[in-house]
C-alpha cells in the first residue's frame, strides 16, 4: 500500500531522515518508535506532504506521490492527525467532524443551502462520534474538552476523511496515563472496524506491544529494526537506543 | 539628461529609504504596521517648516540644523505618546485591532496638524534656495538634493552600525528574527518595542523635516510617501533593512524615469516590478 | 420553552420589523435623512461582503475601496461611453462583472499571503487603481470624477425626475430590495458547507489544508465574493451620490470600510450592517458640527478598539446574553 524507498530530508546541513525504506501493507497496524529527535514526526510530515522531500521515493497505492500536493494525497486516501491537537476551535465537535465529511464528499463548494440541511452527513458525523465514544459531546467546543477527548476528536477528524492509510502522530501524548488505554481502545476498535491501515508513532512500549502487529524502530533518521513487537524488544541494540540500557 | 534622471532617482530613493527604514524597524521588532507613519512624517515636516519660517530672516544654511532637530524631536514625542497610550494596550490583541488603532491615530494626527499649524500650506524653501545649484556634467542640479542623499546615507550607515554593533541593536535584531526565542532569553520585549517605535517615529520625522525645504508642507503631506514606503516594504520583505535599501533604490529610479517618460503609468510600472518580485519570491527580496 | 420559541421565532419578527421599517422610511423621515440612510445601506452591502473576508475567512483587507470603485466606475463609465445601456438591469450585472474581474486579479496576488502582508498588498493594489483612475483623466475624469445620471429600468425612464425625487421614490425600494437580497445570500453563504470551510480556514489554516480544503483557492473565492459585494455597493452608491471620484479607491476610504465593520462588530453576522449605518450618521454629524471631524471619528475608533472590541453588535449580544442568563435560570 505505502512504499517508502531511500527517503532523505535535509534541514540546512543536517540530514534528519537518512534513507529509510519500508512498506506498509493493507489493513496493517504498525507502530513507529524511536528516541526523541530520531525524525519520527518528520517522517510523517514527509509522507503526508506537509514538508518537501529532499530525496528518495514515496509510493502510495502503486503511484509515485513523492511530489504530490497534500491535497492529492488526502484525496488518494492518506490522512493524518497531529501530535499537538489541531482543531477548529470556534466550531462545535460536530462541526469539526462535519467539515471533514463535507470535504471528503467534495461538497465544500456548496454555497447556498445551510450545512445543517445535509442530513445524511450530519447523521454520519454523529455515528462517527459515537464510534469514537464522544457522541455525547457533539455540542461542545474543543477548548472545553479533556485532553484525551481532544486527541480522540483529532483522530476522528482524520478518520472522517475515509483514509486507506491513517498516520497517527502520538495519539496518546498529553493524555493522563490512566486514560491512555481507553483512548487507544477506542481508536484501534474504529480502525479495525473500517479496515484502515494505520501507522502510529508511539512512545509507550506497552501500547506498542498491546495494539500493533509490527514495529519500525527509527534512529538517527533510519530504520534500524523492523518486526514483531516481542522480537524487537528482545534485541539488545534496540533496547539501548530506546531505553539507554545495555544488557 | 540621463545623469539627472539617475540623480533624481537616487534622491527619491534617499527619502523613501528614510521613511521605509522607520516603518520597517517597527514592523520587524513589533510586528506592527503603523498606518500613521505618514502622519509622523508630516508632523516632522510641519514642525521643521515652521522652525524655518521663524528663523528665515538673514539665515545661513545652518538653519537646517534646528529644523531637523525640532522636526525629529516632535515626531519622536508623538511616537512616544502613541506607543504608550495606543499601541501598548494592543500588544496582545489581534492584528485587526492593531491596524485599526494606528488608523485611528492617523485620523487624529491629521487633524492635530490642522489644529496646530492651520490648514494653510507652509513654504520653507530657504535652505533649498540657500544651497543653490551645482553643475553636474553641464546640467545645473539643486545642491540640496545632494545633501539629502548624503544625509540619508549617513543615517543609513548609523542605523546599520547601531543594529550591528550596539547591545540594544543586537537585541532588536534578535527580536525581529525570533520573537519567542528572544522572550525566552529574557529580553524586555515591551521596552525594546517602545524604543523601536520611537526610533521609527523619529526617522519618519527626520525624513519629513529633511524633505520639507523642497516642497511645501500641505495637509495630507504623508499620504503619498507612505504608499511608496509600503511598496518598498513589500518588495524588500517585511522587516528587512537590506530590503528597504534595495526596494527604495528600485522605487526611486522607477519614479524618476516614470516622471520623465511614462507619467501616467509610473505607479503601475512600479507595481509590475513589485509583482514580478513577489512571483519569484513571495516573501519579498529579503523577507523571511 | 422550546415550543414557545418555535412558535414565536423572535428572529423572524425582528426581520419583519426591520424590513417594514426600511420600506416605510420615505414616509417617516426627511429626504435628507433618507438619503443619508441610503448611503448607509449601500455601505452596509459592502460591509456584509467585507466581513465574509474579515470575520469568516480571517483576512483583513485595507484595499476594498478598489472593488467599490470598480462597481461605481463601471456604472459611471457605462453612462459616459455606452449611454444606450444605462439601465439598472444591465448596470448592476456590469458592476458585478467588473468588480469580479478586478477582485479576481488583485485577489490572486493577495491570497498568497496572510496577515500584515495581505493587508499591505491589498492596500497597495487599491492605490494602483487609484493612481490609474486619477491619471487617465481623459477616460475617467481624473480628480473631477464622473457624473452618474439617473438610470432607466426596463425601458422606463425617470428622466424628468430630480434626484431626491428619484431616490425617495422607486430607487429606495430597489435599494432596500437589493440589500435584503444581498443579506440573505450572504447569510446562506456563511451557513453553507462553503462558509464552514472558510471558517475552518480562519480557525486553523494548517489543519484545513490537511482535511482537503484548498486553502489558497478558497481564500480567493471569499476574496472575489467580497469584492463583488463591494462592487454592488459601489454601483448602488453611485446612483445615490450622483458622482464618482477616485477617492473611493483610496486606502483611506478602505480604512473607513474596516472601521464600519469593526464599529458594528465582525463577530456577529449583522454587525457590519449596524456599523455601516451608524458610521455614516456619525461621520456626517461630525463633519457638520466641527472642522475637526477626523479627530472626532478617529478618537471614536480608538475608544471602540480599546473598550468595545466586539463592536456595537458584539456589545449588545453580550448584554443580551447577560440579561438572558438569569431569566433562564429562573425558568429552570
Amino acid at each position: 500500500m505505502l512504499k517508502v524507498t531511500n527517503l532523505t530530508k535535509d534541514f540546512g546541513r543536517s540530514r534528519i531522515i537518512n534513507r529509510p525504506s519500508f512498506e506498509v501493507g493493507k489493513d496493517e497496524i504498525l507502530s513507529l518508535v524511536g528516541p526523541n529527535g530520531a525524525g519520527k514526526t518528520t517522517l510523517v510530515n514527509l509522507i503526508s506532504g506537509h514538508i518537501k522531500v529532499t530525496g528518495g521515493i514515496i509510493e502510495f497505492l502503486g503511484q509515485d506521490i513523492t511530489f504530490a500536493s497534500p491535497y492529492r494525497r488526502i484525496k488518494m486516501g492518506l490522512a493524518r492527525n497531529f501530535q499537538i491537537t489541531n482543531l477548529f476551535e470556534n466550531g462545535t465537535v460536530l462541526d469539526n467532524i462535519r467539515i471533514c465529511l463535507f470535504s471528503n464528499y467534495g461538497k465544500i463548494r456548496r454555497g447556498i443551502l445551510p450545512a445543517t440541511h445535509y442530513k445524511a452527513i450530519t447523521e454520519e458525523a454523529t455515528e462517527l462520534l459515537d464510534i469514537f465514544g464522544i457522541g455525547n459531546k457533539e455540542k461542545l467546543f474543543p477548548p472545553s474538552l479533556s485532553e484525551g477527548d481532544k486527541k480522540i476528536l483529532d483522530t476522528a477528524m482524520a478518520f472522517a476523511l475515509k483514509p486507506k492509510l491513517l498516520l497517527l502522530d502520538e495519539p496518546t501524548s498529553g493524555v493522563a496515563t490512566g486514560d491512555k488505554f481507553k483512548v487507544m481502545d477506542t481508536i484501534v476498535a474504529a480502525i479495525k472496524k473500517e479496515q484502515v491501515a494505520c501507522m502510529i508513532i508511539e512512545h509507550d512500549m506497552d501500547i506498542v506491544s498491546d495494539y500493533t502487529d509490527r514495529v519500525l524502530v527509527l534512529a538517527e533518521g533510519n530504520i534500524i529494526a523492523d518486526g514483531k513487537p516481542k522480537d524487537i524488544m528482545a534485541e539488545s541494540n534496540v533496547k539501548e537506543i530506546l531505553f539507554g540500557v545495555r544488557d | 539628461m540621463w545623469p539627472i534622471y539617475i540623480l533624481n532617482g537616487l534622491y527619491f530613493a534617499a527619502f523613501i529609504f528614510l521613511i521605509s527604514l522607520g516603518l520597517n524597524i517597527i514592523l520587524g521588532v513589533m510586528g506592527l504596521l503603523n498606518l500613521a507613519h505618514g502622519s509622523l512624517y508630516a508632523i516632522g515636516a510641519f514642525m521643521a517648516a515652521w522652525t524655518i519660517t521663524r528663523l528665515a530672516e538673514g539665515a545661513s544654511i545652518f538653519i537646517l540644523l534646528p529644523a531637523l532637530l525640532t522636526g525629529t524631536a516632535l515626531a519622536a514625542l508623538f511616537g512616544l505618546f502613541m506607543e504608550y497610550f495606543l499601541i501598548r494596550p494592543m500588544y496582545k490583541r489581534a492584528l485587526e485591532y492593531q491596524l485599526l488603532i494606528t488608523f485611528g491615530a492617523l485620523m487624529l494626527f491629521e487633524d492635530v496638524i490642522k489644529m496646530i499649524w492651520g490648514g494653510e500650506a507652509i513654504y520653507a524653501s530657504t535652505p533649498f534656495v540657500l544651497l543653490g545649484r551645482v553643475n553636474i556634467l553641464g546640467n545645473p542640479y539643486p545642491a540640496y538634493f545632494l545633501l539629502v542623499m548624503l544625509l540619508a546615507l549617513v543615517v543609513g550607515v548609523l542605523i546599520w552600525l547601531f543594529m550591528a554593533k550596539t547591545r540594544i541593536g543586537v537585541m532588536l535584531r534578535a527580536i525581529s528574527l525570533d520573537r519567542e526565542m528572544a522572550t525566552a532569553m529574557g529580553l524586555k520585549i515591551n521596552r525594546l518595542g517602545t524604543f523601536s517605535f520611537v526610533l521609527g517615529a523619529a526617522l519618519a520625522g527626520f525624513s519629513g523635516a529633511l524633505v520639507v525645504p523642497t516642497t511645501p508642507a500641505l495637509l495630507g503631506f504623508g499620504m503619498e510617501p507612505l504608499i511608496l514606503a509600503f511598496i518598498v516594504v513589500v518588495m524588500g520583505g517585511l522587516g528587512s533593512l537590506k530590503g528597504a535599501l534595495i526596494g527604495s533604490l528600485v522605487v526611486g529610479q522607477t519614479r524618476s524615469l516614470g516622471i520623465a517618460f511614462f507619467p501616467e503609468i509610473e505607479l503601475a510600472v512600479m507595481f509590475l516590478i513589485a509583482a514580478a518580485i513577489l512571483v519569484a519570491k513571495p516573501e519579498g527580496l529579503f523577507g523571511r | 420553552m422550546a415550543q414557545l420559541k418555535s412558535f414565536v421565532r423572535p428572529g423572524l419578527i425582528i426581520y419583519l420589523v426591520v424590513i417594514s421599517g426600511f420600506l416605510f422610511l420615505p414616509r417617516i423621515v426627511s429626504t435628507f435623512n433618507l438619503i443619508l440612510f441610503q448611503y448607509g445601506i449601500t455601505f452596509a452591502i459592502v460591509a456584509l461582503g467585507f466581513n465574509l473576508l474579515l470575520g469568516y475567512t480571517g483576512l483583513l483587507s485595507f484595499g476594498h475601496g478598489a472593488y467599490f470603485a470598480a462597481g461605481a466606475y463601471g456604472v459611471a463609465m457605462t453612462a459616459k461611453y455606452f449611454p444606450d445601456l444605462f439601465s439598472l438591469e444591465i448596470l448592476i450585472p456590469i458592476a458585478l462583472l467588473i468588480s469580479f474581474l478586478i477582485s479576481a486579479i488583485f485577489g490572486f496576488v493577495c491570497v498568497r499571503h496572510t496577515k500584515i502582508f495581505f493587508a499591505i498588498l491589498a492596500l497597495a493594489l487599491s492605490m494602483l487603481l487609484y493612481a490609474l483612475l486619477f491619471k487617465f483623466y481623459h477616460l475617467t475624469g481624473g480628480s473631477d470624477g464622473l457624473y452618474v445620471k439617473i438610470p432607466m429600468l426596463f425601458g422606463h425612464t425617470f428622466a424628468n425626475m430630480r434626484r431626491p425625487q428619484f431616490l425617495s421614490g422607486f430607487y429606495h425600494y430597489f435599494l432596500v430590495g437589493m440589500f435584503f437580497a444581498a443579506y440573505i445570500v450572504m447569510k446562506c453563504i456563511v451557513n453553507s458547507p462553503f462558509g464552514k470551510a472558510l471558517q475552518a480556514i480562519r480557525d486553523n489554516e494548517v489543519r484545513a489544508e490537511l482535511i482537503g480544503i484548498r486553502v489558497r483557492r478558497y481564500r480567493l473565492y471569499a476574496f472575489i465574493i467580497s469584492g463583488m459585494y463591494s462592487g454592488l455597493g459601489g454601483a448602488l452608491w453611485g446612483f445615490v451620490n450622483g458622482h464618482v471620484t477616485p477617492d473611493v479607491s483610496h486606502w483611506i476610504f478602505s480604512g473607513e470600510l474596516v472601521y464600519m465593520t469593526l464599529l458594528g462588530g465582525f463577530g456577529v453576522f449583522a454587525g457590519p450592517v449596524v456599523g455601516a449605518l451608524i458610521f455614516n450618521f456619525l461621520k456626517l454629524y461630525a463633519m457638520g458640527s466641527t472642522e475637526y471631524w477626523m479627530f472626532i471619528i478617529g478618537a471614536t475608533l480608538i475608544i471602540i478598539v480599546l473598550v468595545l472590541p466586539g463592536g456595537v453588535a458584539g456589545g449588545l449580544a453580550r448584554l443580551a446574553s447577560r440579561i438572558k442568563q438569569p431569566s433562564d435560570k429562573g425558568a429552570a
